[in-house]
């Protein structure tokens, strides 16, 4: 080493601690943001798991971290007994009644919002929009009346299709972005290749736009699963929905603290699993389409 | 399979983007569209393609007016100046994917692919995407597509100029190979004069909308019929200047020169001369005229220098082999001779042009 590589070296050495410190800490800081604030969005979901595994009496008396005497006869009493378990197969038929709608009708719309200028297109674009802007209680009457008079009252198909109202806009809005992320080029290309319309749209534009159909129905699922006052205004006993029969568990005794937070668990699973098959999707939905 | 278009104009929210278009597109022939950015050759090409209608006018194709038939019923091909391809198929399945439209057996679609592949050199990738092809891959690929069904009419707009200038090059003659076997009918767009040169063919100069002048691609680029066509198929563009006639004499600035042979006679007075780049030399010599002025600019590009220099009140721009380096404001002396001049009248119409040019580039 010359005399000028040690003069160079020399100061370095002497601020390299100093330095590696306040790189650990704004290394620490974020973390330790990131863990609390993760610990308090985690709290409340472990502490009703913890709940669903104890019994009404030491729910109430005890207060440890770990479920005390754990044990399994919540879930056994909602997978055994039909008014629960034929709650959740009615959610779930509604919800999937209204994905399958929705995502068929948003599909061609949003298509035609992206693809073509027709008169009045950005007016018809918006008015979707304004069904969004009334509040769902406004919706109650005429709906409750509507299917009453039509026999539709206490289906699925009652739930599904007053959920459509609120879905289809944003279904349409997202799609829209996603479809117009495609070039214009493709479509007309495939046209000079041959194609006709539904087979262009079926076999080289969806698989396009795969990740927004992936966006679009999970925002479906999360609408109308988590979505109460429609829910329980247009079903009564056949169709009741889960979310219906857990705020119905109030009986003489009082509230089966045990079994609400199994029934909860169980309501929290099938997001937890939409969440996880359209993760991917998701991450490049937002960053792609304009959610 | 002759096209006709006849009397096509297209306009746009009050805008002409088309004027007034009249062309015959014979069987088996080379067309290159010739024009700068906006001058309408895409929509010239998108009307041929019916993916838009004229707003006047009709396209036919053997009398048979093309209004009411479907672009997936006609037969032809489109090549875009971005790398278009069906992005969820792989290789095989784009080249494939307008053979299987028409019908065919397996067989003979799988023969063809690989055919059409081949020809384009893209036959190692055939189970790749095209997302994980490279620029030039991905447009080889597009170019085999349009290939693959052997269309009637196929339409190129500008299919090189997102490529490299190597690739260019290469793939320039390559489709000029594959022109040359098929009877097809190519309209290719470009916008740069070298290009249309070297595809050959037939050049229709597009100004703003309007077809400026057709012909061979060295007729028009010896006699183009006006300034306008000279500026569009000159690179770097003809010198123009304002020129005045009297007989035999023709006073450019303040230089006297002869009169060019082939112009006396056919104007008097005020006019407008042209000149290539490449015909003022830096060496005096038998005929030549010196334009002295002083240096505005000298451009080296490897293996010759543009001088920009100004005389006799105009600018000019002089390409000249070799590097030559010239300081800023340094005296710059041109040689030209007065036959090399391209005369106009003052609208801008070609009067005469000079009566040969040995090279048509050099």
């Amino acid at each position: 080493m010359t005399i000028a590589d040690a003069a160079l070296a020399a100061p370095t050495e002497g601020r390299a601690r100093p330095a590696s410190r306040s790189r650990a800490l704004g290394r620490l800081v974020p973390a330790l943001g990131l863990g609390l604030f993760l610990t308090f969005q985690m709290l409340p979901i472990y502490w009703i798991t913890r709940m669903s595994f104890m019994t009404p009496r030491t729910i109430m008396s005890r207060s440890d971290f770990l479920p005390v005497a754990p044990t399994l006869d919540n879930y056994r009493v909602i997978l055994g007994d039909p008014t629960w378990y034929m709650s959740y197969v009615n959610s779930l038929t509604y919800v999937l009644i209204n994905m399958a709608i929705s995502l068929a009708v948003s599909l061609p719309a949003a298509y035609a919002f992206s693809r073509y200028r027709f008169l009045g297109d950005k007016h018809v674009f918006f008015w979707l929009f304004t069904n969004r802007m009334a509040p769902a209680a406004v919706f109650l009457l005429p709906f409750f009346q509507l299917y009453s008079a039509v026999g539709l009252f206490d289906t699925p198909w009652a739930v599904a299709l007053a959920h459509t109202l609120f879905v289809v806009p944003l279904a349409v809005w997202i799609l829209e972005g996603f479809m117009s992320g495609v070039p214009r080029e493709i479509d007309e290309t495939a046209y000079i290749d041959g194609y006709s319309m539904p087979r262009f749209f079926l076999t080289v534009f969806l698989p396009l736009i795969r990740s927004g159909i992936g966006v679009t129905a999970f925002f479906c699922f999360m609408f109308s699963w988590i979505e109460l006052l429609l829910a329980r205004t247009l079903t009564s006993v056949d169709a009741r929905p889960i979310v219906v029969t857990m705020t119905r568990t109030a009986s003489a005794s009082g509230l089966d603290w045990g079994l609400l937070a199994a029934a909860g668990v169980l309501t929290i699973l099938p997001g937890v699993a939409v969440i996880w098959f359209v993760r991917n999707y998701i991450a490049k939905g937002f960053a792609l389409g304009r959610v | 399979m002759t096209l006709r278009i006849e009397a096509v104009s297209r306009r746009v929210e009050g805008e002409a983007w088309l004027s007034d278009i009249d062309l015959t597109l014979e069987p088996g022939r080379l067309y290159v569209l010739l024009g700068r950015t906006g001058a309408g050759k895409t929509s010239l090409m998108r009307v041929l393609a019916g993916l838009d209608r004229p707003t006047r006018g009709r396209v036919t194709e053997d009398g048979r007016d093309l209004a009411g038939v479907p672009v997936n019923r006609r037969n032809l091909a489109f090549v875009y100046q971005q790398f278009v391809n069906y992005p969820a198929f792989s290789v095989y399945d784009n080249i494939a994917a307008p053979l299987r439209r028409r019908g065919g057996t397996r067989a003979g679609i799988d023969a063809r692919v690989r055919e059409v592949a081949r020809a384009v050199r893209i036959d190692a990738f055939l189970d790749r995407r095209p997302g994980a092809l490279s620029g030039g891959q991905q447009q080889r690929l597009a170019i085999a597509r349009a290939l693959a069904k052997g269309a009637s009419l196929m339409l190129f707009d500008e299919p090189l100029v997102n490529l490299d200038y190597k690739l260019r090059e290469e793939l320039r003659s390559e489709l000029r190979a594959l022109f040359h076997e098929g009877g097809q009918t190519v309209v290719y767009a470009t916008t740069e004069p070298d290009e249309a040169l070297q595809m050959g063919g037939e050049t229709i100069v597009m100004h703003e909308g309007r077809v400026l002048q057709t012909g061979s691609a060295h007729h028009v680029y010896r006699h183009p019929a006006s300034v306008r066509v000279a500026d569009i198929f000159s690179e770097p563009p003809m010198n123009v200047a304002e020129a005045r006639i009297a007989g035999a004499r023709m006073t450019l600035g303040g230089v006297e020169l002869a009169t060019p042979a082939r112009a006396r006679g056919r104007i008097e007075g005020p006019c407008r001369v042209g000149l290539m780049p490449h015909r003022i030399e830096r060496a005096p010599g038998e005929g030549r005229v010196a334009l002295r002025g002083p240096v505005l600019l000298a451009e080296v590009d490897g293996s010759s220098t543009f001088t920009h220099f100004e005389a006799g009140g105009s600018a000019w721009i002089a390409r000249s082999e070799g590097v030559h380096l010239m300081p800023l404001g340094a005296a710059f002396e041109g040689f030209v001779n007065p036959e090399d001049f391209y005369v106009f009248d003052t609208a801008g119409d070609l009067v005469a042009a000079p009566a040969a040019l040995e090279s048509a580039y050099g």
